[in-house]
């Protein structure tokens, strides 16, 4: 027999441990759909399906490639090895310009051509994102 | 250069009182040396006095433009206002780290003034732990990120302040937020006092919740600062951006606000023992991990400033024997919960303040997970992903909305037991009729979004709620105060988030554009000389549909030292909404980039901001 208040507690920490679970799982299952990834042209190149899903291209501004229209810009990422188009509506950070690092987060067209909303602005003018910065120590 | 000397010199003897304090401290309590209040209190006053030289000769050197001094050389520069070279001493890594130093022996000294109530033992238990955070503050300071270090040859000019820095909200965010960061360690060590000196009790409670509210306060306002700095500085029009940066000193504000509320249950009910413990640890680990985390540049965020692994490691190394001591404490000086003579009842204000740390531990681990999960995946896999503002608003909505109405509950009800015969039903009532009012309003502004009624149902809710017991019970304003205000918070981000309207795109001098009900015209662009930059301002007038012109200014500064450009948005605040202009230049051609947003209820964010804290402060006062 079990008494009743040992009857309680084991009631208490079943609902404890049920919801710790339930949170957990819930937490983990909407990280999976709302994670971004990140990806050099390269790896663009050799993807084996587009992904539907936003993605963040980071590498460096080609020289001599932002180009202004009326509504949007487009420029071209580089990781010195392949190449990718960007076409970008929206604000741009003030760090933003040719020759140095860049992040756009947007979705891949085709595997040459990416539609962005976004650009990441960093703080500090020397500052590489430690992705690109990989990048480019790998090649 | 003596005035480099002094403020080393001086570091260094502060480093040595630490570790001749502690051993001093030990044989006291050992009962080897007679306990001489007068002694510890002129170490204690020593040592914070040494601080503050070190501190102030770096002021000093940063005031003069001091260039053998390698931290000033890297962060300031000869042409920059006054202000800025002030502040610049804590708008760095070496002097941010001085500056918590500083607050730590100062805190310190002023819990020992404080504490003359409490019994001896807990107070020297206390002065322990603390010095050992202290000492293990010198020891980073001096070794890793020494901000007296020389550099031969002298510079002529120094490399000068990062310019998004240059502004008066983040000259004093810094500061106030370590207000925050350190009062949390002074409850941290205050709680491993009081289990091992056995003293954890309501008498304890009333003592350490003073503690408490000071460092929420300055928690609170040092994140609201930050995010008023981002709103008008980063020009992204956003006050909250789910960055790494920000979340980590958004999780121990949960924990703190679950701990200001348990806390309480431990004064009225001598309940919640261990939990309030558990809770005090958790802050200060996260308030550490977030300096480690910011420093140490793993976190990859916009934020991010220049940094170095080495002291990462430091710190690291530093918080895992912290934690392991506190845990080792915390299961061999484990105190009994009297769960015999006190029944928890599941209607009655302690299972309330029960559920708001449920929820405020739920916030913490979505935030937690959200934003260590990249780093663990990156070493796991060296898969680079980041998690964005939508995995947050998925997790967190629908948790606010049972959230708020707790919070509205909760607070009439009473404590040990309540009988549910005397819930208000007419509250019920009030209820409906709310549900009534903001379907009309959904309506009328085409919200479709069913989460978004309800989370406005339940945070009017909780306005109605907390007005009413404003007025008709006055017992308890300073938590009516903040309840109200956080019902506002809600209510306006919410509002602010479905109702702005932005506009951006590529404009050329004298063009207009067609905006909504309103035409946004481009009239012209000047450029000026400034002390340390030049300002390029350009004018918008913004025409609505009733021919009403407002005039915006927006400005580029291009800084000479170090070369990077800043935008300087221009934001017309009024009641009911915030206009935002902003705009860059594209390569050197004609063409601007201009963003225009119309952000209602922006001005709210902060004014229930300020209440939440100013309901803070009331209680602050109230305590003797």
């Amino acid at each position: 027999m079990v008494g009743k208040k040992v009857k309680l507690r084991i009631i208490f920490l079943s609902i404890f441990l049920i919801t710790i679970i339930l949170s957990l799982i819930l937490i983990l299952k909407s990280l999976e759909n709302e994670i971004v990834y990140f990806i050099s042209p390269t790896e663009i190149k050799n993807l084996s399906e587009l992904d539907k899903n936003k993605i963040r291209v980071g590498g460096m501004v080609k020289e001599g490639s932002i180009k202004a229209y009326e509504n949007n810009i487009s420029f071209v990422i580089t990781d010195f090895k392949n190449e990718i188009t960007v076409s970008f509506t929206g604000a741009i950070p003030n760090l933003f310009a040719e020759g140095k690092g860049v992040v756009a987060e947007g979705i891949l067209r085709d595997r040459n051509y990416l539609v962005s909303k976004k650009i990441l602005a960093k703080h500090d003018e020397n500052y590489i994102p430690p992705e690109v910065k990989e990048a480019l120590e790998k090649k | 250069m003596l005035i480099t000397q002094i403020g080393n010199y001086s570091l260094i003897l502060g480093l040595f009182l630490s570790i001749f304090f502690i051993f001093y401290l030990i044989l006291i309590l050992y009962g080897f040396i007679k306990i001489k209040l007068n002694n510890i209190y002129s170490i204690l006053f020593i040592q914070l006095f040494s601080v503050l030289i070190s501190f102030f000769s770096l002021i000093y050197s940063f005031v003069i433009s001091n260039f053998t001094n390698e931290t000033v050389y890297n962060n300031s520069h000869t042409t920059k206002p006054l202000f800025y070279k002030i502040s610049g001493t804590w708008g760095n890594h070496e002097g941010s780290l001085l500056l918590w130093l500083l607050v730590l022996t100062l805190f310190i000294f002023l819990f020992f003034i404080d504490s003359k109530k409490q019994p001896k033992i807990y107070r020297l238990y206390t002065l322990v732990f603390q010095q050992i955070i202290i000492l293990g503050f010198f020891l980073f300071v001096l070794f890793t990120s020494n901000p007296f270090s020389y550099i031969f040859p002298v510079p002529l000019e120094g490399l000068g302040l990062n310019p998004i820095l240059q502004d008066p909200a983040l000259a004093i965010h810094p500061p106030i937020l370590y207000l925050g960061y350190v009062g949390s360690s002074i409850i941290f060590s205050a709680s491993l006092s009081a289990l091992v000196s056995k003293h954890i009790n309501n008498f304890w409670a009333q003592h350490i919740k003073k503690w408490i509210f000071i460092s929420w306060i300055f928690l609170t306002l040092g994140i609201m600062l930050g995010s008023i700095w981002a709103y008008y500085e980063l020009g992204w029009g956003g006050f909250w951006f789910w960055d790494p940066v920000e979340n980590v000193s958004l999780m121990p504000w949960f924990c703190l606000t679950a701990l200001l509320h348990s806390i309480l249950v431990l004064e009225k009910r001598s309940e919640l023992k261990s939990w309030t413990i558990i809770l005090s640890i958790t802050t200060f680990s996260l308030s550490m991990s977030g300096t480690f985390l910011v420093r140490s540049g793993i976190l990859n965020s916009v934020h991010t400033f220049a940094n170095d692994p080495g002291r990462g490691v430091f710190i690291l190394t530093f918080l895992f024997i912290l934690i392991l001591i506190s845990i080792l404490i915390f299961f061999f000086f484990q105190t009994e919960e009297n769960v015999r003579e006190n029944k928890i009842y599941w209607l009655s204000r302690e299972t309330s303040i029960l559920v708001n740390n449920w929820f405020m531990i739920f916030f913490l681990a979505v935030v937690f997970i959200g934003t260590t999960y990249p780093i663990f995946l990156e070493v796991l896999t060296s898969e680079k992903i980041s998690v964005g503002p939508p995995f947050y608003n998925k997790l967190l909505i629908p948790f606010l909305i049972p959230f708020l109405i707790f919070m509205a509950i909760g607070p009439n009800l009473k404590w040990i037991k309540n009988d549910f015969k005397k819930v208000n039903f007419y509250k019920f009532f009030v209820f409906i009729f709310l549900c009534f009012i903001t379907f009309i309003f959904a309506e009328k502004f085409k919200i479709k979004n069913l989460f978004t009624i309800i989370l406005i149902i339940s945070s009017l809710y909780l306005l109605i709620s907390s007005i009413g017991d404003l007025i008709f019970k006055r017992k308890n304003i300073s938590q009516n105060i903040s309840h109200f205000g956080f019902s506002i918070l809600i209510l306006s981000i919410v509002l602010n988030g479905i109702l702005s309207k932005e506009f951006s795109g590529n404009m050329k001098i004298g063009e207009e554009v067609k905006f909504y009900n309103e035409i946004i015209k481009f009239k012209k662009v000047e450029t000026f000389n400034r002390e340390n930059y030049k300002s390029v301002i350009a004018t918008f007038e913004i025409e609505n549909n009733k021919k009403k012109l407002i005039l915006l200014k927006p400005e580029l500064r291009i800084y000479n030292q170090p070369n990077i450009i800043t935008s300087e948005a221009d934001i017309k605040s009024s009641f009911y909404e915030d206009k935002f202009l902003v705009f860059s230049v594209l390569k050197k051609n004609n063409i601007f980039n201009v963003r225009y947003q119309v952000k209602p209820f922006m001005i709210w964010i902060w004014v229930s901001t300020l209440l939440i804290i100013f309901g803070g402060f009331v209680r602050l006062i109230k305590i003797k």
